[in-house]
């Protein structure tokens, strides 16, 4: 059989992320469609880590580690100077997690969309700072327990709509995707290289150790979050949005809390009020 | 704590990694052992697609997994559709 995807892996094993991160799946899947004349920036996230200490790295491409709320202008950076260098066909690509793109590098990640700059931004979103131990962020959904809003009802927020914030910059192309739709990922990755100026993906990407879920779950998460409708597969390319993975009938959402030790303390009438929400969403 | 035998970049102030994390054996996280039945797999590559790690190797048929970084996560135990690929403590196996 032929995969479904490319074959060639410009990740290697031997990174240091937990057992079932679905952070590792997704550059994985990104690099695949990108391919090799890519360079990486990372800005402090989990991926910092994972990468593996100096002199060894985890990517067959050029990383460079940046500061936190830095992620956007670095890469700017790096697509200029690649440019001054007379290299137009190497990709930039900006890798954050939900804390450097929600909250810390948000500055940044406006000012390199509103300049429409030739970057790829990824914001691969395990919805905590988990690499410093599962404090909330902005990317946060209501109701989840973290280190930082424990005891009953969890995070009191709702998940900040960076999506909403993204395209209110009019870029030229957006996407979201997650893993378990592997295809469709690639795809999104292979199509945003071939698009000039100011890209994003939103990549939804479980945490088992943040989540308190099952490692062996990572993937059935991924897609139950889009089963239930909680997470949508689109993309928004020259203003028009196209949903590419339609779900003809919702799971209840549920089925995706109840696999996540960090939703134990909801209680019945915040997950009808959820469900409330999704169902309102989609008949919108 | 990483050993630092690398050949000193030619420029100093820029730390460059020139070696692959492929030298970190993480096979030694493992509890579980996933264990492909040959028999009964059809081939379909759904666990090498979803593997973390990347080191669930694509052959003719039967994809070969590479205990020497398999982490023992079990997404490929989970995904299987045929649910071919067994799951056994280490010891046991
Ligand atoms: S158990 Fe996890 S790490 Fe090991 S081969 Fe399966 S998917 Fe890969
Ligand atoms: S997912 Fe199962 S059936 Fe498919 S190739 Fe892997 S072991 Fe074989």
């Amino acid at each position: 059989m032929k995969p479904s995807i490319a074959e060639e892996e410009l990740m290697s094993p031997g990174h240091l992320a937990c057992q079932g991160c679905s952070a590792t799946i997704s550059m994985r899947y990104a690099l695949k469609g990108l391919g090799r004349e890519t360079a990486v920036v990372l800005p402090a996230c989990c991926w910092t880590v994972l990468a593996g200490p100096a002199p060894r790295s985890a990517l067959g491409v050029p990383v460079l580690h940046t500061a936190f709320a830095s992620a956007a202008a670095a890469a700017c950076g790096v697509k200029a100077g690649l440019l001054a260098r007379g290299d137009s066909r190497t990709q930039v690509m900006a890798w954050a997690g939900d804390g450097g793109t929600f909250d810390i590098g948000l500055q940044a990640l406006s000012g390199a969309a509103d300049r429409d700059e030739d970057i790829l931004y990824v914001c691969y979103d395990n919805e905590a700072y988990m690499n410093t131990g599962i404090q909330r962020s902005g990317g946060t959904p209501q109701g989840a327990w973290t280190m930082t809003t424990p005891g009953q009802g969890g995070s009191r927020r709702p998940k900040k709509d960076l999506d909403a914030i993204v395209l209110a910059h009019h870029i030229p192309y957006f996407a979201t995707a997650t893993p378990a739709y592997a295809e469709d990922m690639v795809r999104k990755f292979q199509k945003a290289r071939s698009i000039k100026g100011f890209r994003f993906i939103h990549v939804l990407s479980p945490c088992p150790p943040g989540w308190k879920s099952e490692p062996a779950d990572s993937i059935k998460l991924s897609r139950l979050a889009v089963q239930t409708g909680l997470f949508r597969l689109y993309e928004v390319e020259g203003g028009r949005s196209r949903l590419n993975v339609p779900v003809a009938k919702r799971k209840p959402v549920g089925e995706y809390l109840r696999l996540q030790g960090r939703f134990r303390a909801m209680t019945p009438q915040e997950e009808a009020r959820l469900q409330r929400r999704v169902d309102e969403a989609w008949s919108a | 704590m990483p050993e630092l035998e690398a050949p000193a970049p030619s420029d100093p102030r820029v730390i460059v990694s020139g070696r692959s994390t492929a030298e970190n054996l993480t096979g030694n996280w493992r509890t579980l052992r996933p264990s492909i039945d040959a028999a009964r797999c059809t081939g379909c590559l759904i666990c090498w697609k979803y593997c973390p790690e990347a080191c669930v190797a694509l052959t003719e048929k039967v994809p070969v997994i590479d205990y020497s970084y398999c982490k023992g996560c079990g997404i490929c135990v989970e995904e299987c559709p045929t649910r071919c690929i067994g799951f056994a403590p280490e010891e046991a196996a």
